[in-house]
């Protein structure tokens, strides 16, 4: 069993280092597809990469009811984590969830199952955080929307295989929808709900 | 005595988790009006407490500020604003629109173009679009939710009925990513094209109405009009008095009791970037004289 | 040639020495302590804690000193403090029908239990002005009596004994309560944020829409069930710990308004409530306050909702003095940019106008907007 102490730590320099990883990720939001670096380091429980530990610390408190996928959930290294350096609220209803982090795309559920938001309150929605295999090899994407000068490109490697399609219910759920921010290590990756994702070259 | 002790960017760390979550919801869906719980600040509503919010939420040690207020680094709100800053983040500041990282504004939109790696803030008073035709939330939530913005269109119709068109000069209605209606703070409608397909961030704060929006970069923002009464920019006609500027946004400065007036750019630092760079208006000599006036009395 | 305006910074490092001056006023005249504002112009103070939504005594009277006794501007310094306090949870809720009583006043019963106690008020003062105040009265030694001991149970637990009143709503166990400073308000609102809403808004405002109701925009005949004014303890439940921890005692005045209700289809008539609550002794604050609790309660109840104090967003949404007067104060600055653009418009205007009726007798359009 793991003490408090042996937990792995939180940001050594907790202000500076929120800033910068929340820069980041406003920065991927903004900038769909484009590929953000995450500079400051934290330790990471099992199951667990870099950028997700460091956007866990920059965004997550008591105020915002989390999910996790079936490997974290059953991680007491990964529940006491989040508990002791963010407060978080784990929950089991994904339908109510401010952040959902997935540790393997095999685990995601259907994504109508989260949080959609509504028409009048279209934030109170869930934004799913995924851990993906590569954000720099794998399929090629073209990607359009706003934040998107003309079309981008994307290259990446992930599960489930037809994350993109599923996103498309984005389209027809408009205000309401999903945001999905990808991590690969310490590289992020931002799909907000306005982005249309296209399969390049077949 | 509970002496304070205040954090970098002045604002605590949970209250700036707060809002660089609702600032994230406010980008993935642009034009709409995020609640968050805006803090009281140490300066009053009304006076840019939602943008100084939304800049303290996003400030790092690396950003370089640049603060205006009617286009000008100089105006008294606008130094205070930057002095904050400058006192409670130790960031650098700037009064040129090239060099800022953050450009917290109000009232204007630079005269420069923007550029990728710029965040832009406005200060917001009444974020609420519909809020002059619909007093209360309850109401206008719902119109913003079913995008039924004919209300809006009544209004700036019977404006055509009367005037012969659009009599709204400022905080001009758009419409963002073809969805949501948005203020656009009380920018002269000089400055919306500015906003469509802009290559910086743009955020938007009211702090006393609690609210926080965004428009990404490359995104459409269109003035609201009609096909046969299309949106028109308004600016005086005359160039700049000191830098010659044709295309800028001017100030009225009255210059003595006979009613002798002089124009210049609003946007400070384009202004003396512009006589750095050898331009002239007409005036760095006399003021100038309506002309109008001038032939009326004639 | 003309030279743009500069120098802003100097001229706000010279307005704030100013005013530094002015606050501290004739030198030669003893200054002012926060003791003796904390003392001897408590009420003040009691306001700017209800207010400014902090129970310190001090730092309110250094606010009050430091705005020159502009409330409304203490109020917005002790807010802009308590904007940055960690905020560790909610106290238990505190139980005023054991309120150590200074003061308790029923305008509905003729004696009650425990006893009608007057304590510190103006109410029955001539209002002359008192000359030997003007300096070194020293007032007679109070009447003292032995403490009673007697329990003082709350006017309405009496009626509500009998059914004769709504009982009052009592929250789930472990429900949240509701913060607007954490929360942004969203409408409709739930009573408790209401209340709080009306903790905080501004006595002024607040009396002016009591008042109104009392006028017949929103009659809901109300008397005065119970005025009380006394200590309270205050106890936080601590979690690591298990049982609530006394945090100490704060000065309390609650306002029970009675209010006639005529029933409804599903419901018997009888009397409800309208609630007010300040920190010390803030009698015209809690009385105003519960007229306007209770208006705002139209809809729960069934009622037409037509006069200002029954709109929840209208009342909600201008109650807070501190957004009230940034908003109408920062017109003081500049906007000349926006009236640049509105100027150009009204001149295109009158041109137009005057293009259209040459008869008319319009004057030169240029001039008119000039001068």
């Amino acid at each position: 069993m793991t003490t408090i102490a042996e937990l792995p730590p939180g940001f050594v320099d907790k202000v500076l280092s929120a800033q910068s990883t929340f820069r980041s990720v406003m920065d991927a939001m903004a900038r769909p597809g484009a590929v953000q670096r995450i500079v400051p380091m934290a330790g990471t429980p099992e199951t667990m990469m870099r950028g997700t530990a460091a956007i866990a610390l920059t965004l997550f408190d008591h105020d915002t009811p989390l999910w996790l996928d079936a490997r974290m959930a059953e991680s007491t290294d990964v529940l006491k984590w989040l508990k002791f350096h963010t407060g978080a609220p784990v929950i089991h209803d994904c339908s109510i969830v401010a952040f959902a982090l997935i540790s393997d795309g095999v685990l995601l559920p259907n994504l109508e199952r989260f949080a959609l938001g509504t028409n009048e309150y279209p934030d109170r929605s869930t934004t799913v955080i995924l851990q993906v295999e590569s954000l720099d090899s794998g399929q090629n994407f073209e990607l359009r929307g706003p934040g998107i000068d003309g079309v981008a490109t994307l290259q990446a490697a992930f599960k489930p295989f037809d994350l993109f399609e599923q996103l498309r219910f984005n389209e027809t759920l408009f205000p309401r929808g999903i945001d999905v921010v990808l991590v690969a290590d310490d590289a992020v990756v931002a799909i907000p709900r306005t982005t249309r994702v296209m399969s390049k070259g077949g | 005595m509970n002496a304070p002790a205040y954090n970098f960017a002045y604002l605590d760390e949970q209250t700036k988790r707060m809002i660089r979550r609702a600032i994230l919801k406010a980008i993935a869906i642009p034009g709409y009006q995020v609640p968050f719980a805006s803090r009281e600040m140490p300066m009053p509503y009304g006076w840019g407490t939602g943008g100084v919010q939304v800049t303290a939420a996003i400030l790092g040690p690396r950003d370089v500020l640049k603060v205006i207020d009617q286009g000008s680094d100089d105006t008294t709100n606008a130094i205070s604003i930057r002095k904050f800053f400058a006192k409670t983040a130790g960031v650098a500041t700037t009064t040129s629109t090239d060099e800022a990282t953050v450009i917290q504004t109000r009232h204007r939109i630079p005269e420069a173009s923007l550029h990728q790696s710029q965040v832009l803030v406005y200060q917001v008073p009444i974020p609420e679009p519909l809020r002059f035709l619909e007093p209360r939330e309850t109401e206008t939530r719902r119109m913003h939710a079913l995008a039924e913005y004919g209300l809006m269109h009544v209004k700036l119709y019977e404006d055509i009925a009367r005037f012969g068109h659009i009599a709204t000069a400022y905080a001009y209605p758009v419409k963002v990513n073809a969805r949501y209606v948005m203020d656009p703070s009380p920018t002269p409608k000089f400055d919306n094209p500015k906003m469509d397909n802009c290559p910086a961030l743009q955020l938007f704060g009211a702090g006393r109405e609690k609210r926080i929006y965004a428009i990404p970069p490359y995104t459409q923002v269109v003035s609201l009009d009609f096909e046969d009464h299309p949106f028109e920019p308004y600016r005086f006609n005359a160039p700049c008095a000191l830098c010659g500027a044709e295309n800028s946004y001017l100030d009225e400065i009255v210059t003595d009791d006979k009613g002798s007036r002089m124009f210049v750019c609003s946007d400070t630092d384009y202004c003396e970037g512009r006589q750095a760079a050898g331009h002239h208006g007409a005036l760095s000599a006399a003021p100038y004289k309506d002309k109008a006036r001038g032939e009326a009395n004639g | 040639m003309y030279v743009a305006v500069k120098g802003g910074e100097r001229a706000i490092e010279n307005a704030h020495r100013l005013l530094a001056n002015a606050r501290r006023g004739d030198q030669s005249v003893a200054e002012v302590s926060l003791d003796q504002i904390s003392e001897q112009l408590g009420l003040a103070v009691d306001r700017v804690m209800s207010e400014g939504s902090l129970y310190d005594r001090e730092l309110a009277a250094l606010a009050i000193k430091q705005a020159r006794g502009d409330l409304i501007e203490a109020i917005f310094l002790v807010r802009a403090f308590r904007a940055t306090l960690p905020r560790f949870g909610a106290s238990e809720p505190v139980d005023t029908g054991a309120m150590r009583v200074q003061r308790r006043v029923s305008s509905t019963f003729k004696d009650i239990p425990g006893g009608q106690i007057l304590g510190p008020t103006f109410d029955y003062t001539h209002r002359l002005l008192d000359p030997s105040l003007a300096q070194g009265f020293v007032p007679e030694a109070p009447a003292v009596a032995e403490a009673s001991t007697a329990p003082t149970p709350r006017v309405t637990d009496i009626l509500g004994r009998d059914g004769l009143i709504e009982s009052s709503p009592q929250a789930e166990d472990g429900a949240s309560v509701g913060d607007l400073t954490r929360e942004p308000l969203n409408f409709p609102a739930d009573r408790d944020l209401r209340l709080q809403n009306l903790a905080r808004g501004d006595e002024g405002f607040l009396l002016a829409m009591g008042y109104s109701t009392q006028r017949g925009y929103g009659r809901n005949h109300p008397f005065a069930g119970e005025i009380r004014f006394g200590e309270v303890e205050v106890e936080f439940a601590a979690e690591d710990v298990g049982f609530a921890v006394p945090l100490g005692s704060i000065e309390l005045t609650e306002c029970q308004m009675v209010n006639q209700f005529k029933g409804s289809a599903t419901e018997a008539p009888c009397f409800t409530r309208g609630y007010g609550l300040a920190f010390g002794q803030s009698e015209r604050k809690t009385m105003s306050m519960a007229l306007v609790d209770r208006a705002l309660r139209a809809r729960e109840l069934g009622e037409e909702a037509l006069a200002p104090a029954q709109d929840e967003e209208f009342v909600l949404s201008h109650s807070d003095n501190v957004q009230a007067t940034g908003f109408v104060e920062h017109l003081k600055l500049p906007h000349y940019v926006d009236f640049q653009s509105e100027l150009g418009l009204l001149r295109k205007l009158r041109k137009e106008f005057a293009e259209a009726s040459p008869d008319a007798d319009a004057p030169d359009a240029m001039k008119e907007a000039a001068e």
